[in-house]
C-alpha cells in the first residue's frame, strides 16, 4: 500500500509540474487520492467485527480512518470539479491552456 | 456542554442557504447576512461573557464525549477572533453594498460571504484536527469562489493559481493529518496534547509538526507567501479585505493553536524555528511594500509583513510576547481590512493604482485622506492607536526570549512600513490635484461610513487598550496553560 501511494503522489507531482491545465487538474487528483490511500494505510487495516454495541465480538475495526476518507474523497471531489470549471473557464477567457502564459502584464 | 457555542458556525451556513433560495431579492440577501454578522458578534460577546466567569465552554456535537466524537471548543483566544471578525466582516459587506457590482451580488456573493464565515468559525472554535481540516475546506471552497467570481481575466489567471496552491497544501493538510492519527490513534485535540506529552516530542512528532507547519505557513502566508499578493491583488476591493483580515488569520491562529496546546514541548527547535519564518517574511515582505508603486502592491505586502510581526511575538513564547501577539491579531485584522479598503477606494476614485499617476488627492476627498492618515500611523504601530500595545509588546517578549535579531528586524520593518505606506500617502494625497471633480472614475458616496467606523475602530482599539486588557490577559494564560484546555474537554478524570 505504501508503495501505491509514493507511485501516485510521484505521478501527482509529475503532473501538476507540467505546463497543461488539465493534466496540473489531473495531477491534484492523483495527488488527492494517495493522500487518502495513506490515510488508509496509516490509520492501519484491523480486522473484527463491526463497532457496534451489542455484539459479542473481541476485536472491532477502527471505523474512523474510513470517516475521514469519506469526508476527504467527497471534499475532493467538490473542488476538483470547481477546479476544472474555472480552468474550463479561464481557457474560454484567456484563450490558453498553457500555464507559462498566466503571468501578469506590467501594465495591469 | 453549551448550545451556544454551534451558533457562530450554524447560523451563517443557514443564513446563506436561504439566500440561495430566494436568489433574485437582493436587499434580502443585504439584510439577512448583516443580521447574521449582528447576531454572531452578539453571540460571541455573550460567549466571552461566560467564558470570562465560567472558564472554557464545550460543546459535544451528538452527545459524543470528548475524544470520541467531535467537540467545539469556545476559549477566550478564539472566541475574541470570531468577535473582531464579525465586525470587520460587518463593514467590509457594508463596503460591498455600494461597491460590489449587481452582476456579483445576484451571483451570490452574500451567500458565499456568510459560507466563508462559516468555515472561519467553524476553524477557530473547532477542538479536533480534521475538523479543523474540513472548515478549512469550506472556507477555502467559498474563497476560491469568492475570487473567480465575476470572471475577468486577471481574476481567472490568478484564481487558477490560488486554487492549485491552496488544494496542495490541503492535501499536504491531509497526509500529515494521517501521520498525526497513526503515531497518537487519536485526532482531538487536547487528547493529542495527552498524548504527545506523554510519550515526549521525539523526532517523529517533530517532523509531523513541520508538516503542518507547512501547511499552515501556506495558508497564513508565512514565508511561504508567494501566491498572497498576486490573488489578493485580483479580487475586488471589499472581498480582498475580507480576505486579509480572515483567510491569512485562521492560518495564524491554527499554527499558534497547534503549537501552543499540542507541539509545545521543544521550543528551542519549533518555536525558533517558527522565529526565522517569521524574520524572513517581515524582511521580504518589506522589501516588497518598499520596491513597488502599485497600491495594491504595497498594501498586499504590509499584510505579509504583519503575518511576520504577529509570528515573531508568538515565536519568543513568553507570556508578554503572546500578549502581544495577541493586541497584534486584534489591530491587524481591523487595520488590514481598513488599508485594503481606503486603497480600493483610492483605486476606484482614480481609476489607477500606479502612484505616479495620481496626486492631490486631499483637496476633493479630505475625510479619505485623514482617514488614510490615521490607518497609516495605526499599521505603522505610532502610539496613541490601536498598532502601538501589540508592537511594544512583542519587541519586549522577543527581547525576553533572547531574540534580540527578531526583535531588531520587527523594529526596521515598522519603519519600511511607514515608508511605504506614506510614499502612497504622500504621492497621492499631497501635491496639485491632477483630476478633476467631475472627472473621477466613481464616487465615494456610501463607501466611507464603514472605513470611517473601521477607523474609529483603530482609535478606540488603543485608546481603550486597557478594557480589553482582561479579555487579552485570559486568551494569552489560556495559550500558556494547556491544561485548562484539555480539563475543560476532557473532563477532569483525564484520559
Amino acid at each position: 500500500m505504501s508503495i501505491v501511494v509514493g507511485i501516485l503522489f510521484a505521478i501527482g507531482t509529475y503532473l501538476i509540474l507540467s505546463k497543461i491545465f488539465l493534466r496540473i487538474i489531473l495531477g491534484t487528483s492523483i495527488i488527492g487520492h494517495g493522500a487518502n490511500l495513506l490515510l488508509l494505510t496509516m490509520g492501519g487495516l484491523k480486522k473484527g467485527g463491526p463497532p457496534l454495541l451489542g455484539l459479542q465480538e473481541l476485536n472491532f475495526t477502527d471505523a474512523l480512518p474510513q470517516a475521514l476518507l469519506l469526508t476527504a474523497i467527497v471534499i475532493n471531489f467538490a473542488t476538483t470539479a470547481l477546479f476544472l470549471v474555472l480552468s474550463y473557464r479561464a481557457y474560454k477567457v484567456l484563450g490558453t491552456d498553457d500555464v507559462g502564459e498566466l503571468r501578469g502584464y506590467p501594465d495591469e | 456542554m453549551n448550545n451556544w457555542v454551534v451558533l457562530p458556525i450554524v447560523m451563517p451556513v443557514i443564513s446563506g442557504m436561504i439566500m440561495v433560495i430566494f436568489k433574485n431579492n437582493i436587499w434580502l440577501h443585504r439584510f439577512l447576512s448583516l443580521l447574521t454578522l449582528g447576531l454572531i458578534g452578539i453571540v460571541s460577546v455573550l460567549l466571552l461573557e461566560q467564558i470570562e466567569t465560567g472558564g472554557i465552554q464545550t460543546l459535544y456535537l451528538g452527545g459524543w464525549q470528548a475524544p470520541f466524537g467531535i467537540t467545539l471548543v469556545a476559549d477566550m483566544f478564539a472566541v475574541l477572533l470570531v468577535l473582531v471578525g464579525a465586525v470587520v466582516t460587518f463593514c467590509c459587506l457594508c463596503y460591498a453594498f455600494s461597491s460590489i457590482e449587481k452582476d456579483r451580488e445576484r451571483h451570490y456573493f452574500y451567500s458565499l460571504c456568510l459560507f466563508l464565515i462559516a468555515g472561519v468559525n467553524g476553524s477557530f472554535l473547532t477542538g479536533d484536527i480534521f475538523n479543523l481540516f474540513v472548515c478549512f475546506e469550506v472556507m477555502l471552497v467559498a474563497s476560491y469562489v469568492l475570487i473567480s467570481i465575476g470572471g475577468t481575466r486577471i481574476q481567472l489567471r490568478e484564481s487558477f493559481k490560488y486554487i492549485l496552491i491552496n488544494m496542495l497544501s490541503s492535501t499536504l493538510f491531509l497526509v500529515a493529518i494521517a501521520y498525526l492519527y497513526s503515531l497518537m490513534g487519536t485526532l482531538n485535540l487536547a487528547h493529542l496534547s495527552v498524548r504527545v506529552a506523554d510519550v515526549g516530542q521525539g523526532g517523529v512528532i517533530a517532523a509531523v509538526a513541520l508538516l503542518f507547519l507547512i501547511v499552515f505557513s501556506i495558508k497564513a502566508g508565512l514565508f511561504l507567501f508567494f501566491w498572497l499578493p498576486g490573488s489578493y491583488g485580483a479580487a475586488p476591493t471589499a472581498i480582498a479585505a475580507i480576505f486579509a483580515s480572515l483567510l491569512t488569520k485562521v492560518g495564524i491562529y491554527a499554527i499558534i493553536r497547534l503549537f501552543s496546546l499540542v507541539f509545545y514541548h521543544e521550543p528551542a527547535f519549533t518555536h525558533q524555528f517558527i522565529g526565522i519564518l517569521a524574520g524572513v517574511t517581515m524582511v521580504l515582505g518589506a522589501m516588497g511594500a518598499v520596491a513597488y508603486w502599485d497600491i495594491k502592491r504595497i498594501i498586499t505586502y504590509n499584510v505579509v509583513v504583519g503575518i511576520g510581526f504577529i509570528l515573531a511575538g508568538f515565536a519568543s513564547f513568553t507570556l508578554v510576547g503572546m500578549r502581544g501577539s495577541m493586541y497584534y491579531l486584534l489591530h491587524d485584522m481591523i487595520i488590514k481590512a481598513l488599508i485594503i479598503l481606503l486603497g480600493g477606494t483610492i483605486i476606484h476614485l482614480t481609476g489607477t493604482g500606479r502612484l505616479r499617476n495620481m496626486s492631490g488627492l486631499i483637496h476633493l476627498h479630505p475625510r479619505l485622506g485623514w482617514m488614510f492618515f490615521i490607518a497609516a500611523l495605526s499599521l505603522a504601530g505610532v502610539p496613541p492607536l490601536s498598532g502601538f500595545p501589540g508592537k511594544v509588546f512583542i519587541t519586549a517578549g522577543t527581547f525576553e526570549a533572547g531574540y534580540f535579531w527578531l526583535g531588531g528586524i520587527g523594529l526596521f520593518t515598522s519603519l519600511l512600513v511607514l515608508y511605504s505606506i506614506m510614499k502612497i500617502f504622500m504621492s497621492v494625497f499631497w501635491g496639485y490635484t491632477n483630476l478633476a471633480k467631475d472627472n473621477e472614475k466613481g464616487t465615494a458616496k456610501g463607501l466611507l461610513p464603514s472605513m470611517a467606523f473601521l477607523t474609529v475602530l483603530t482609535i478606540a482599539l488603543g485608546l481603550g487598550v486597557e478594557g480589553i486588557h482582561s479579555y487579552v490577559d485570559l486568551a494569552v494564560e489560556g495559550l500558556l496553560n494547556p491544561q485548562a484546555y484539555i480539563g475543560a474537554v476532557l473532563g477532569s478524570g483525564g484520559y
